[in-house]
């Protein structure tokens, strides 16, 4: 299993935008992504899940991959998160 | 004769009947069924129709508008593709026996009342629009019941709604001369499409749908947000005279208008985008970008083991320079070295690469492979508007031996009979501290200077960007950083240079009206950002933020800053 943690740096949190690629980002692969906030994990291939999450400014989140594509799914969902300026 | 007052969002007079975009209500109520088959197989058409639906509607969002009005609907296709969230509807027709519709009606209300609770920030409403669309589409072809649709208009009118979605916006047809809504902001998403179609809208009038009926003459003025109901005669007359001053200025202006990006008070700023691929330019222009700020090259080798030769270089910075007609293009020569490899070269493995051997550095140690870039990007400079930069340049020298291989070249191509402009800009990016410090010098010989934030962040705190336990220092809204952003400002200003920013500090709407109170002459960022960005600009005023800025710099650290420009920059509160 592949894990990243983050802290939110994004003003607005993981708002629809850049949510709506990380969903994107992570159904392009076989494993099971997971995003955990606060005690709770949802599908990251999953956009109700990710936004009922409602993952704020400041908020320390963490992804985890697992499957046989994890490191991949896990090294594009972590140039997503920089690139849409989520995570430092 | 009634008048409402709102915010204006988007520009021109429309004088004309009403038309209510009403919104429909449906009634579930809650049934069981016995036949949860059937059930199934309803609840799994109206998604696919829902789903065709919705992508036919993007489709058209991007013909019709462009890529970033269609990207808006992404979230609704989105929510369409997520099984998860099908599944836990099809469990309430399987488990609970519910029929379809009060299976979606629950599930999908249940998503809008959680979005409604968490009142972190403004954009749940986005969110919440996006269910609330998905929810409408599906009860709508379960029940049978067709949605109100504006696209059956067939005579001019003013469309009043309590709001207006992205998808209503693609639905309009020419008859609609202008848009009124109780709700919304003059960044909603709609009222930027609305700019661009430049149909006048009012939004915010909070009452309009109740104050206005069917077919009522009414005037909207989208210059100063107001909407006037049932004019007399000498208010219509006042207003056609204005709607035909309107009129001639925008043809004179217009078309100058619609390119620049102007502060309220007049002040003009350049939004560019930041590219890493030739192909990336054109999409950059349709996303509203008015040049390329930075253009990274080290696409060159990341396919290959080996840079590309003289040639094929020349033909990837033709390629940005002939999509870009008119619009300045800021090429960075490459940045390797540190953590970036390049094969064949053979760089040390260094125990601090971030302090080592790259960008310049490494350029200027094999002038050959620096040679080779200038040469095709001087030859490409008979496409367009082409400036260099230089990356992580320290010192004065650094610069002046950087500048006089592209003189040498320059001369060189000139003398085979090549074609080379006579006006590309030669500048460099300043994001090493001592640069900063020796601005008002490099600013006499560089032609202009590129702020690199995020290099310039982790110098100047001597932070690893990438190291969390040292992440607490990392702080772009520090007054250590914007002292130093302002410094090389004014240090470039004095020798009538112009500076830009193609850091992710461009981009963060904190940190922008401070920017602009500076003077920050061009903007650079990722391109899906830059509408958004040029809508705050305009809403902005330089010469007001001034104060802003001196308490700014007075702060003691980023957290006073943020609360200080969140104070006192209400624009950046219906920023959607």
């Amino acid at each position: 299993m592949e894990k990243r943690e983050y802290t939110i740096v994004a003003e607005t949190g993981v708002h629809a935008r850049p949510a709506t690629i990380l969903v994107q980002t992570a159904s392009k692969f076989n494993s099971d992504v997971n995003l955990s906030y606060n005690g709770k994990s949802v599908n990251l291939k999953s956009i109700m899940g990710v936004m009922s999450l409602g993952v704020g400014k400041n908020a320390d989140v963490t992804i985890t991959a697992e499957g046989d594509d994890e490191q991949d799914a896990i090294k594009a969902i972590d140039e997503t998160m920089h690139k849409e300026g989520l995570a430092d | 004769m009634d008048v409402l007052n709102g915010l204006a969002a988007s520009g021109g007079y429309a004088i004309t009947r009403a038309y209510l975009l009403g919104s429909v209500h449906f009634v579930v109520t809650k049934h069981h069924s016995n036949d949860q088959n059937h059930e199934v197989k309803r609840l799994h058409d109206s998604f696919a129709i829902t789903r065709d639906e919705i992508k036919n509607l993007q489709q058209q969002a991007h013909r019709n508008l462009g890529r970033q009005a269609a990207m808006v609907m992404d979230i609704e296709v989105d929510i369409m593709a997520d099984s998860e969230f099908y599944s836990e509807i099809e469990q309430l027709v399987t488990l609970s026996h519910f029929t379809a519709e009060w299976a979606v009606a629950q599930q999908t209300q249940h998503y809008q009342e959680l979005f409604k609770k968490m009142n972190n920030n403004d954009y749940l409403r986005q969110r919440a629009t996006a269910v609330t669309e998905v929810r409408q589409r599906l009860l709508s072809h379960l029940l049978g019941q067709p949605l109100p649709d504006a696209t059956k208009l067939d005579h001019p009118a003013v469309i009043i709604a309590h709001a207006i979605t992205p998808n209503d916006m693609v639905n309009f047809n020419d008859y609609v001369k202008g848009l009124v809504t109780d709700n919304g902001g003059p960044t909603s998403h709609f009222a930027i499409m609305s700019q661009q179609l430049r149909i006048p809208t009012v939004v915010g009038t909070k009452s309009g749908t109740k104050q206005i009926k069917n077919g009522d003459l009414v005037i909207v003025d989208g210059v100063h947000g107001k909407v006037i109901i049932a004019p007399d005669r000498k208010t219509v007359d006042h207003y056609q005279r204005l709607a035909g001053q309107y009129a001639q200025e925008m043809q004179r202006y217009g078309a100058l208008r619609e390119k620049r990006t102007v502060s309220k008070d007049g002040h003009h700023f350049i939004v560019a985008a930041n590219i890493a691929m030739p192909d990336e330019a054109t999409p950059s222009l349709e996303d509203g970008a008015e040049g390329i700020g930075l253009l990274r090259t080290e696409f060159l080798y990341m396919h290959s083991a080996n840079l590309p030769d003289e040639d094929q270089q020349f033909q990837s910075y033709k390629q940005v320079l002939t999509a870009m007609p008119d619009q300045q293009v800021v090429m960075r020569t490459l940045d390797i070295g540190g953590d970036k490899r390049l094969g064949t070269l053979r760089l040390p493995s260094e125990t601090n690469p971030f302090l080592g051997f790259r960008a310049i550095r490494v350029g200027l140690k094999n002038p050959q492979l620096l040679r080779t870039q200038i040469r095709a990007m001087l030859r490409a400079s008979a496409y367009g508007r082409l400036a260099v930069m230089f990356p992580l340049v320290a010192t004065l020298n650094e610069f002046e031996a950087a500048r006089s291989i592209l003189d040498e070249e320059k001369r060189a191509l000139t003398r085979q009979g090549v074609k080379v402009a006579d006006d590309i800009q030669v500048g460099m990016m300043v994001e090493v501290p001592s640069a900063v410090t020796m601005a008002d010098q490099l600013a006499r010989e560089a032609d202009f200077f590129s702020i690199g934030s995020n290099d310039l962040i982790q110098y100047m705190f001597a932070a690893d960007r990438g190291n969390q336990r040292v992440g607490y220092l990392y702080k772009g809204m520090h007054p250590a950083i914007l002292r130093s952003i302002k410094r090389t400002i004014d240090a470039a200003h004095a020798e009538g240079k112009w500076v830009g920013l193609c850091g992710e500090l461009a981009a963060k709407d904190l940190a922008i009206p401070l920017l602009v109170a500076m003077g920050l002459d061009e903007f650079s960022m990722t391109s899906s950002k830059v509408t958004r960005v040029r809508s705050l600009i305009k809403q902005l005023e330089k010469r007001q933020l001034q104060p802003l800025l001196h308490q700014a710099l007075a702060a003691p650290d980023a957290e006073t800053v943020c609360k200080l420009v969140q104070a006192q920059v209400p624009a950046l509160h219906d920023l959607q």
